[in-house]
């Protein structure tokens, strides 16, 4: 049976058929259902475009250890390296992780009565070594993701022209935004579950 | 390379959390209608999102928007016991605030205000922010909402006892866990591909 027909997030968390997380996930049997078809949509697609299975896996990686969440990094890291990731971009993967890891949400809002609650943290700028490991392309993608992880209020048409530019389409775009706003998801769903389960 | 970045029409962005109807205003182009395949139409899973231009958007990855679509409905519709609707509406419009996304907030208050019936405590919510004292229990819904939403997550036992004190059994648990979650993937496509205006007929 591939890899991608088992449910990730019943794996991820150690769900066991029987068990009384297995029956809560059954009483919501469509989000479970399709929380698995988005996997398979963002990370085994009948058609992976201009997204390769390696910059879907990078991404993936990237975003899962940036939130510390140690298990599902494994999981994805090890799928990046079955989509035939050189160790030059799976070091740089790892080293990206290690230089943009911070904590979030921060960020701005609009000029007004909001701007009180902005808070500043870093905005994440590949260095040059990591930068040489993922090429341009997937670097520019790193620094989006890193907003989007950390600090999505700062989002700005800005962000997405620089994604352009580097050559990713709108629909690429589409592509990896959905690939990490799903992770943000999933590990969440994980990291809650887990915690439910160690507390019966 | 034909893509690029649209630059909105003049409008009024929100300058606070409200639970008015706002807009949404595409920075990348969405579909056309006339050029959507069968395949894009059955993505939208309702005929009526056709006419949004964050769905159509959205549509240029089908398989992904419309698994997306059904894990949403199921997570916050599914009428089987748990967390009542209105407090899976407090989950997601308390994630909202705590991320910044005034338009997820906008929809998500106003749907947990009509379900609970409890306007002043939903805006204060909104005005106040995740730390406003809304009473016990929804005040511990928001908390765990709010703590799963950190990156890290700092969701801990401690959320779940204080969840369970305030009557939540684990299916309800599971829900909160669920709606704050599913908020986290739905603010980050709202922040990052457009941004919310005062509607037009406001």
């Amino acid at each position: 049976m591939p890899a991608t027909d088992a449910d990730v997030i019943d794996a991820l968390v150690g769900i066991a058929p029987g068990s009384d997380l297995d029956a809560i996930r059954a009483r919501r049997p469509d989000a479970r259902t399709h929380a698995q078809a988005t996997y398979r949509a963002l990370f085994a697609p009948e058609k992976p475009g201009s997204v390769t299975l390696q910059d879907r896996f990078a991404v993936g990686a990237f975003v899962a250890g940036l939130h510390g969440a140690a298990i599902v990094a494994a999981r994805y890291g090890e799928r990046l390296v079955e989509s035939g990731a050189s160790t030059a971009l799976r070091d740089a993967v790892d080293a990206a992780v290690a230089e943009a890891k911070t904590k979030g949400p921060y960020g701005s809002y609009p000029a007004g009565p909001l701007s009180r609650e902005d808070s500043a943290g870093p905005i994440y700028r590949a260095s040059a070594a990591t930068l040489r490991g993922l090429g341009p392309r997937l670097a520019a993608a790193f620094e989006h993701v890193h907003m989007l992880v950390f600090h999505p209020r700062d989002a700005a048409p800005a962000s997405l022209k620089t994604l352009l530019d580097a050559g990713w389409s709108t629909t690429d775009i589409v592509t990896i935004s959905q690939i990490v706003a799903f992770l943000s998801f999933q590990i969440r769903v994980v990291a809650g579950l887990r915690v439910l389960a160690g507390r019966p | 390379m034909s893509d690029k970045v649209l630059m909105p029409p003049e409008h009024k962005a929100p300058a606070a959390f409200t639970r008015a109807q706002l807009d949404w205003l595409p920075w990348l182009e969405p579909l056309a209608v006339e050029e959507m395949s069968a395949r894009h139409m059955a993505s939208l899973v309702d005929a009526a999102r056709v006419k949004s231009p964050y769905f159509r958007l959205l549509a240029r990855d089908p398989d992904a928007l419309e698994a997306r679509t059904r894990t949403d409905k199921d997570i916050f519709y599914n009428p089987d016991a748990g967390l009542p609707r209105a407090e899976r509406e407090l989950a997601a419009a308390a994630t909202s605030r705590f991320n910044g996304c005034l338009y997820c907030a906008s929809v998500h208050a106003r749907h947990a205000a009509t379900y609970s019936k409890r306007e002043s405590d939903v805006d204060r919510l909104l005005d106040a922010g995740v730390g406003a004292d809304l009473g016990e229990r929804w005040s511990a819904i928001v908390a765990a909402s709010v703590a799963l939403s950190a990156t890290p997550s700092t969701f801990g036992p401690e959320h779940v006892d204080r969840l369970r004190r305030a009557g939540l059994d684990d299916l309800a648990i599971a829900d909160v866990i669920h709606a704050s979650a599913f908020f986290n993937w739905a603010n980050r496509l709202m922040l990052s591909l457009g941004e919310p205006a005062v509607a037009a007929d406001a």
